[in-house]
């Protein structure tokens, strides 16, 4: 027989498929031997198999909550990058499980496309177009009472560094303020003379973004070494704009990341959302010395995200949304999902674990998944 | 037999709502009277303690079902309101429905378009599983917009919600009965539409006109010691209540004007209100006469303690114990120490049976006070007796007795003769009888230490009865229950059922533990003591003679010495290694970096070379224990186990090991390294804040100039106190068993040794340099702005030359926030872990290998996107194809080439 009518028989996934292909092609076995290495192979991917019924569910949440105990609450932390704190240990841990609409420390890691990537220069273009640019990084500000008019002192140093023009300055400024600008003066004041407009100006003015995205306020340049030992630059941002970022000049839309998990599926998709929750449990609980299976962090993930949305770890989302009346009372707002459960005139089946220790029947999990009937010798 | 009853199970349990018709059927008793007991203490009748209720007092039988106290359930009476009350857990729910439905018609303000496309999403809301409550809220919102009805043109009025329990409408306040009129002519079909399943629950039931009366058994009155009666939090409300239907009905018929009845109309609802809810916001709380507000229904089910939480998903337990526990080197890993006390307590029900009868006989002749003796006999006829010292010898006679002969005819000679002599004798007695024995050694139990946070903190033990008090445990099996035994206590479980046994065996026995599923390495291993005797012993070539060899391993599993290392004076001698690897299957090959840095070779189970430390033996860490488990299996490990503690415990006996306070000196030449060091760095610390003064000082990058300066300062004083430490590693010994002890894992660190010998460095509160107390100063003895190192809670000094009072008190800010933290911690993670397992307890793998839920929703369709599960994966790929092709590849050409 031949190695490939052995596979296309036996129950071996397709990934091992081709790794046993591969080895055979390798040391060019013969057929009896590829056949025989197919058999060994089958036999460890059976020993290693989980085993049916296993409350893989339960192993996992332990396996990330107990380590839990043993993480830090001092929040701020590196992430590698000194200049930028992240969130770290169990309250990043807690943020990521709760799917915060906004984490307390948002960051997109920003990766750049191949000529921008070893230039520092042209890194530094990227950053310009990232970074929020307000009045005071480009001017200094001085407010003449008298005339009622506020001036803006350019630096031409620091606009030419961000390629931005006077013009563009004064028709940003003319835009979001809805005043008339000198422009050689780079001065405006209010429509009537009024201290407190005047005032209020100023404060409006502190918010106008000149270049750059709004929300994203700092930003890193660091050299890196990605993998096969290249360097190159990477962004890091404090702030997260993800959709914007990726459509800015130069940005390697395939790599760059955010820990913002809804913002990722926005743009990326309930998939790339998954696969930010694994990344960055991982990386907390990495961060902190704790050695945790990544399967375990992969479940926690897809059930996150199984219904194609983002659901939290708890009230507001999977323990919320649980069929069983019974388990969501047993968990938190005990007495609403009673009165809910009654007006709809629910019912509650019992499948699940907490409605069973409830009525006092074994649990539909491991042992008790399987059912053994007592045949009688000779009957039948 | 006894007679067989066929297990029920519960399919389904429904929820809805109960109509004022059914709480009459399902009542024994109007109840019209707030009085509980006469004068005489007997329960009045058609009050709030009427005997028809239920019973709570022993001895009496219930008039309705004429059970007795604890077997009857109770049942429920019912209260005639005067006037129809709100109930206030659906204020929110009546409120849309007024909203909603139309003034004049009651039809649901929706045409019929529109009640179609909500219905609509109605269904596919149940079918996403989404939340159905969010379905209604938009088709109130969207009914609410309606000016006039659809259905009858009637102009709709704006309807006031006044929390908890009054509704206006335009201005006009709506009494229970006018909602109550209204609801009931809303049609079952326009209920569908928002979601309401009008055969269990038609809104009028919300407002309520008969209430409950909950039986006696669920309100129960204590008898205090001085005689009084003293009555259940829900009793004292249901009395407020009827006082006040009463004092309602009374004033209607006697005419009383509106206003007074309004007034009664609102207190009736007030107490009913908190009848079922006594922490609504915006009503006060209803107050025992002590002061303490009132626990009503809504009180009892919520939150950790209630009937949910409390009750119903944690269940206490019977055959369980707890006491202290403490150290046991000398027993396995798999076994636990019970005191007698606890052993002669804990009983298993054992069956008699033709081949046991003698055994368990004699366990009842023994009694309840001699160990292994037995508690309670069970007759075949149900009957069950107490073994008591006095008819211990009586009853174990009577089990030998044949049936049918006289209880009192068995005698000790009678009995051999029976057993062999006569087949058509009747059976013993005995038989088919139940005994509850003593726990013996070798019975399996479960063992527990809280906080249950994995699976390893409940575990199966073989039970070894020992004297004194306490429950003793191996030291390995400390870190899967993190105990310590610093006055720890912990739970043990005898398993009843022969299902919950061979459960126990397989499933729970320590060995099938010794690799931790969260990272697929060993928990179970070696600790402390057990790490520094493995060091001791294998670290330098020492040489032992065959009594010293023997000693080492009297306590392990190895009988028989080799074939000597080395002969000195015609005496045989082994190394350490070797004895090591006496311990080490055969066969074994592995080659890996100990944590005291040298190169471990083993080959064919011989330790070559390199120190067995913590990275080869330890908990968490350990390589051979890791090795030994996936490939020799759990049973192996479990003896390698066993066999590295007892000879790591002889081991650091044999070469001795302490560590006081001298330990920690260090030369004078060494001190005065150290104190220059930290001079230095004192004055480099003057030296940037004169720049930072100066102005002179550069900003990192994203930093501003102050955090600058602190982070320049804080480096320059951890360089200090590194180099301090480096300073007292080099004057410290090897030998020195602090180095020891860090070196090899054990315990501790060199930071720990530094601090103890060098200098304890800077102390830190939320990551920074000391900076809290008084105005722009740390204490008062500083100038304000003072950076300085010490103003700042620079500690100089080391552990064993003591603090100054400034640095103490610096000290002391840094270890609070230490315990604080560890405080705020375990709350928080307590409620992560138990989030987690609510929101994963339901999800299992599956025979086709899918992970799914309860619902039979697919959550991963491999679990681990491998299927493989992470305890019994190697280091690495879970299946190495290279490697197994070389093993099977080897294993052809090895005979043939035996053949040449």
């Amino acid at each position: 027989m031949s190695l490939e009518e052995h596979l296309d028989d036996s129950e071996l996934p397709e990934r091992l498929r081709e790794k046993v292909r591969a080895t055979a092609e390798e040391r060019s076995l013969s057929d009896e031997e590829a056949v025989e290495v197919a058999d060994a192979v089958y036999e460890r991917y059976e020993q290693t198999r989980i085993d049916p019924l296993e409350p893989v569910g339960t192993v996992s949440a332990q396996s990330i909550g107990e380590p839990g105990t043993q993480m830090t609450m001092n929040t701020f932390h590196y992430a590698g990058v000194a200049e930028i704190d992240v969130t770290q240990g169990l309250p990043r841990l807690i943020e990521l499980v709760d799917a915060r609409k906004e984490p307390d420390t948002p960051m997109m890691t920003v990766y750049l496309e191949d000529e921008y990537a070893g230039d520092r220069d042209k890194a530094r273009e990227v950053v310009w177009e990232l970074e929020a640019t307000d009045v005071l990084s480009i001017g200094d500000l001085s407010i003449d009472v008298a005339d009622m008019q506020v001036a803006v002192d350019l630096d031409e140093e620091a606009l030419e560094e961000r390629q931005l023009s006077r013009e563009e300055v004064a028709e940003s400024i003319e835009e979001e303020l809805d005043v008339s600008v000198d422009e050689e003066s780079m001065s405006f004041g209010p429509d009537s003379p009024s201290y407190r407009e005047l005032l209020q100006l100023v404060e409006e003015l502190r918010e106008v973004v000149f270049k750059g995205i709004d929300g994203v306020e700092r930003v890193v340049i660091r050299k890196e070494e990605v993998e096969d030992g290249d360097e190159e630059y990477v962004l890091y941002t404090e702030g997260s704009k993800f959709k914007k970022a990726l459509k800015v000049e130069g940005v390697d839309s395939t790599r760059t990341k955010t820990n913002n998990l809804h913002e990722m599926q926005k743009a990326l998709g309930i998939e790339a959302a998954r696969n930010t929750v694994v990344e960055e449990i991982v990386s907390t609980l990495g961060e902190q010395g704790l050695e945790v299976d990544i399967r375990h962090v992969m479940l926690v993930a897809d059930a996150m995200t199984t219904t194609g949305d983002l659901q939290s770890i708890g009230r507001h989302g999977i323990s919320g949304s649980k069929g069983s009346v019974l388990s969501r009372a047993a968990f938190e707002v005990t007495v609403n999902h009673l009165l809910d459960a009654a007006v709809h005139g629910e019912d509650d089946d019992l499948n699940g674990v907490t409605e069973n220790v409830i009525v006092g029947q074994p649990i539909k999990i491991g042992t008790g998944d399987v059912e053994l009937k007592v045949g009688r010798p000779g009957g039948d | 037999m006894s007679q067989r009853t066929t297990p029920k199970t519960i399919e389904t349990i429904e929820f809805g709502l109960m109509s004022p018709e059914e709480y009459r059927n399902m009542s024994v008793t109007k109840i019209i009277t707030a009085d509980t007991y006469d004068d005489d203490g007997f329960p009045i009748d058609m009050g709030l303690m009427d005997p028809r209720l239920g019973v709570i007092d022993p001895g009496l039988q219930c008039k309705t079902c004429g059970k007795r106290s604890g077997r009857c359930e109770g049942h429920f009476g019912h209260i005639e309101l005067a006037a129809p009350v709100v109930h206030p857990g659906f204020s929110k729910l009546i409120r849309r429905l007024l909203r909603g439905t139309c003034h004049d018609c009651a039809r649901l303000l929706l045409d019929d378009s529109q009640q179609e496309e909500y219905r609509e999403k109605l269904e596919t809301a149940r079918e996403l599983e989404e939340d159905v409550s969010d379905v209604m809220k938009s088709a109130i919102r969207s009914a609410r917009k309606a000016g006039t009805c659809p259905h009858c043109e009637a102009e709709q009025k704006d309807v006031k919600h006044d929390k908890p329990t009054t509704y206006y409408e335009d201005g006009q306040k709506l009494m229970p009965s006018d909602i109550r009129d209204r609801f009931e002519r809303i049609p079952d079909d326009d209920l569908r539409v928002l979601g309401i399943n009008a055969d269990r629950a038609r809104p009028e039931w919300m407002i309520l006109t008969v209430l409950p009366v909950p039986p006696v058994t669920a309100r129960p009155s204590i008898t205090l010691d001085s005689g009084q009666r003293s009555e259940d939090d829900l009793t004292h409300k249901l009395v407020d209540i009827i006082r006040i239907n009463q004092r309602f009905m009374e004033n209607r018929e006697a005419g009383s004007p509106q206003l007074i009845i309004e007034d009664l109309w609102e207190l009736l609802q007030y107490h009913v209100t908190t009848f079922v809810d006594n922490e609504i916001s915006g009503t006060p709380p209803a107050h025992h006469r002590s002061g303490r507000p009132l626990k009503t229904l809504s009180q009892r089910l919520k939150g950790k303690e209630g009937r949910f939480r409390g009750s119903l998903s944690g269940k206490r337990v019977n055959f369980s114990s707890r006491t202290v526990i403490s150290p046991d080197p000398t027993i396995s890993v798999n076994e636990v120490g019970v005191p007698e006390e606890i052993a002669k307590e804990m009983t298993l029900k054992v069956k008699v049976t033709e081949n046991n009868i003698e055994e368990i006989v004699e366990y009842v002749r023994r009694g309840p006070e001699d160990h292994p003796g037995a508690n309670y006999v069970k007759r075949e006829d149900g009957r069950r007796l107490k073994v008591k010292d006095k008819n211990a010898e009586a009853l174990a006679e009577r089990m030998l007795t044949p049936e049918g002969a006289g209880p009192m005819a068995g005698e000790g000679d009678e009995e051999e003769e029976e057993a062999g002599a006569s087949d058509d004798d009747a059976d013993p007695q005995g038989l088919g009888w139940t005994v509850e024995r003593h726990l013996t050694d070798g019975d399996v139990v479960l063992f527990n230490r809280q906080p249950s946070l994995h699976r390893m903190s409940m575990m199966a033990h073989e039970v070894v009865v020992m004297p004194y008090k306490t429950f003793r445990l191996n030291t390995t099996v400390c870190p899967p229950y993190n105990a310590d035994f610093d006055g720890d206590e912990m739970n043990m479980h005898v398993v009843q059922s022969e299902e919950a046994l061979a459960e126990a065996e397989v499933l729970m026995k320590v060995q099938e533990h010794i690799l931790s599923p969260r990272f697929g390495g060993p928990i179970i291993g070696a600790i402390q003591d057990h790490i520094s005797g493995t060091y001791l012993l294998t670290h330098e070539e020492e040489l032992f003679d065959e009594s010293q060899a023997l000693d080492l391993l009297r306590k392990t599993s190895v009988t028989e010495l080799p074939e000597a290392d080395e002969e000195i004076d015609g005496d045989e001698h082994w190394y350490g290694d070797t004895v090591f690897s006496l311990l080490l299957p055969d066969g074994l090959d592995m080659e890996f970096e100990s944590s005291a840095g040298d190169t471990v070779v083993i080959e064919d189970g011989e330790l070559l070379e390199g120190t067995i430390d913590e990275d080869a033996v330890g908990s968490f860490v350990g390589e051979i224990v890791e090795t030994v488990a996936k490939i020799y299996g759990m049973d192996r490990t479990a003896r390698f186990i066993d066999d590295v503690s007892s000879l790591a415990i002889r081991s650091i006996m044999h070469f001795g090991f302490s560590f006081g306070i001298s330990d920690e000196d260090l030369p004078e030449e060494a001190r005065e390294e150290i104190d220059v060091g930290i001079e230095e760095a004192e004055e480099e610390v003057e030296r940037l804040i004169e720049t930072y003064e100066r102005g002179e000082l550069e900003s990192l990058p994203g930093r501003s100039l102050e955090e600058t300066l602190e982070m320049k300062i804080m480096q320059a004083l951890g360089k200090a106190r590194d180099s301090a430490g480096e300073i007292a590693e080099q004057y410290l010994e090897d030998d020195n068993p602090g180095v020891v002890m860090a070196d090899s894992g054990a315990r501790g660190s060199m930071l720990n040794l530094t601090q103890m010998a060098g200098c304890v460095g800077q102390q830190a509160v939320r990551g920074e340099r000391i900076n809290r107390g008084y105005e722009n100063r740390t204490l008062s003895h500083f100038k304000e702005d003072d950076l300085s190192a010490d103003a700042r809670g620079f500690v100089r000094h080391s552990y064993k030359e003591g603090l100054e009072p400034r640095e103490f008190f610096f000290h002391a800010m840094g270890g609070r926030e230490g315990l604080v933290d560890t405080a705020v911690r375990t709350s928080k993670s307590g409620y992560l872990q138990r989030r987690l397992i609510n929101a994963l307890q339901e999800l299992e793998a599956q025979y086709d290998g899918t992970v799914r839920n309860s619902e039979n929703d697919i959550v991963q369709f491999e679990y681990g996107e491998d299927g493989t599960d992470p305890m019994k994966m190697p280091d690495g790929d879970a299946v190495d194809v290279d490697a197994i092709a070389d093993r099977v590849l080897d294993a052809d050409e090895a005979p043939a080439g035996g053949d040449d």
